[in-house]
């Protein structure tokens, strides 16, 4: 079932168009890496899906049982003051509000339910500590574990493991592929190609002259792909099986 | 001491004190960390050329002209703040003095009917029946919003792409929020001063988070810095005549927060302690 429909789209600022009559369609359930070169609009263009900026041309149209609050959101650069007063905990609970219309304070299931995400994203020993006072890659997860709060189908995500190192990049993608499997549609703007193709149900390649949009399949296969892509195809039509796999994470 | 409160001025004065300094504590802390302080320096100073030229224009009432130019500046000052493109500061700057210029040009060209120095440092003999009216209802209507939305308040504070893009309209928020701080501007700055004002807004905030590590420890103790330093503020002003209430009022702020600032200091130093 198609969640998210966007047709001849164009955004921009300043009256400069950045992104072009761009076309794709997301079904629910799908997996979609947007990857592209710097300036290209990866995360103009999840600003306008979030809209949070106008757009030029083009519709964005999502299904109609998807509401505002039941996207999770993790931004590239998230705009706040670092001695912000606040605790890990009231940062995370803070991803519940699109759900909640009134008042103090939070349900005990909302509770519950956080714990056990700060846990997932390893931030549960830390959640009375000052947001102020942690590393920038604790602050990442800890923003993260907010967005999760926020997901009910859609979650979308820009350049999430900027500020992770190595194993805890990885830690991010099994969690990302869990939340999938778990029926979380995702959107997610990448660098990193390689661990996109891997993941990803479905690829959008943002280009100036010609953007790619098709299953992780297709795109490995197309010129563009070739170009970009240094390891050989992973995918089942392909049959290469877990040699591949067992090779690239060792 | 306590006979002051046989002067009905100084009864009003400290009704309409003690409410806008609520006010202004609870704008503050979001003012102060979303980066906005200089709007309620902006604001005061527009008030102030406001006052000006309805003194000119010999109204009755200047506040039926100030506040609405003031909640006006209030809408424009916080599109600049919001608008990356523009250099939000300097902008705030340039606006405000050159309301302060216009005030000052017109106050003087018109001569005697205006008393400059009321208005930039102001009086408790300018509290009057209809502020006590107006405060109480501000600050209605301001608790009544913190209590109601707090949550909210916090995730738009923190991070407002975030709540955009959950789904919470901060835009209506941040326009309620800096009309409200508009009214307490106008309110506060006949008693305060143009020049005093904008640190009633300010000190509370930055004040409480030298000890304060939660939000909503924060909003309290900002409550209770502000509702302190008002108070003490008129007595003393009350004690020695002479003094204008603004002043003492800012110096109680300023000498609240070097103390918290004590504080954290040798909190600081006694927790580093056993590490080392």
């Amino acid at each position: 079932m198609s969640l998210l429909k966007v047709s001849d789209l164009s955004l921009g600022y300043d009256g400069r168009s950045i992104i072009k009559g761009v076309s794709f369609s997301v079904n629910e359930g799908d997996y979609l890496c947007i990857v592209g070169e710097n300036g290209s609009g990866k995360t103009t263009l999840i600003k306008g899906l979030l809209g949070l900026m106008g757009k030029y041309r083009g519709t964005i149209e999502y299904a109609s049982e998807l509401s505002q609050n039941h996207i999770g959101y993790l931004s590239q650069h998230p705009r706040y003051s670092r001695d912000f007063p606040a605790s890990v905990r009231e940062i995370v609970m803070s991803g519940f509000l699109g759900s909640r219309r009134f008042g103090f304070g939070y349900s005990k299931a909302q509770r519950q339910e956080a714990a056990l995400i700060m846990e997932n994203v390893g931030v549960g020993e830390l959640s009375q500590k000052n947001f102020g006072e942690l590393s920038g890659g604790q602050q990442q997860r800890v923003l993260l574990a907010r967005a999760l709060c926020a997901t009910r189908k859609l979650i979308l995500l820009d350049e999430p493991t900027s500020a992770l190192d190595p194993l805890a990049t990885a830690d991010f993608y099994s969690l990302i592929k869990r939340l999938n499997h778990q029926g979380v549609t995702v959107i997610m703007v990448s660098h990193d190609i390689n661990a996109a193709v891997r993941n990803a149900s479905h690829i959008l390649c943002l280009d100036s002259d010609k953007s790619f949009f098709g299953t992780t399949h297709e795109f490995i296969h197309s010129p563009l792909g070739k170009k970009l892509i240094v390891s050989d195809c992973p995918c089942d039509v392909c049959s290469k099986d877990e040699t591949v796999e067992v090779s690239e994470d060792a | 001491m306590l006979d002051i409160l046989s002067y009905p001025f100084m009864v009003n004065a400290l009704i309409v004190g003690v409410l806008i300094a609520v006010c202004c504590a609870l704008l503050g802390v979001v003012l102060v960390l979303k980066r906005y302080s200089m709007i309620g320096d902006g604001l005061s100073h527009v008030g102030f050329g406001a006052l000006s030229i309805a003194a000119v224009l010999n109204l009755s009432s200047p506040i039926y002209l100030s506040l609405p130019v003031v909640m006006l500046a209030a809408f424009f000052l916080l599109r600049i703040t919001e608008n990356s493109k523009i250099n939000a500061d300097a902008a705030i700057a340039v606006i405000s003095s050159s309301a302060l210029a216009i005030g000052v040009f017109i106050a003087s060209i018109n001569g005697t009917n205006i008393n400059l120095q009321q208005y930039m440092f102001g009086s408790i003999l300018s509290v009057g029946e209809s502020d006590i009216v107006i405060s109480v209802i501000l600050s209605i209507f301001v608790i009544a919003m913190y209590l109601l939305f707090y949550n909210k308040i916090f995730a738009i504070t923190f991070d407002e792409s975030f709540a955009k893009a959950t789904g919470i309209r901060t835009k209506l928020y941040n326009t309620v929020i800096s009309l409200l701080t508009a009214i307490t501007i106008v309110v506060g700055m006949r008693m305060l001063g143009t020049l005093l004002i904008s640190a009633m807004i300010i000190f509370p905030a930055l004040t409480s988070m030298r000890l304060c590590k939660r939000f909503l420890t924060v909003i309290i103790t900002s409550v209770v810095v502000s509702v302190f330093c008002v108070v003490s503020g008129l007595f003393t002003s009350f004690t020695f005549a002479d003094i204008p209430v603004g002043a003492t009022i800012v110096i109680f702020n300023l000498a609240v927060f070097l103390l918290f600032l004590l504080v954290s200091a040798i909190r600081k130093l006694l927790t580093r302690k056993p590490k080392e």
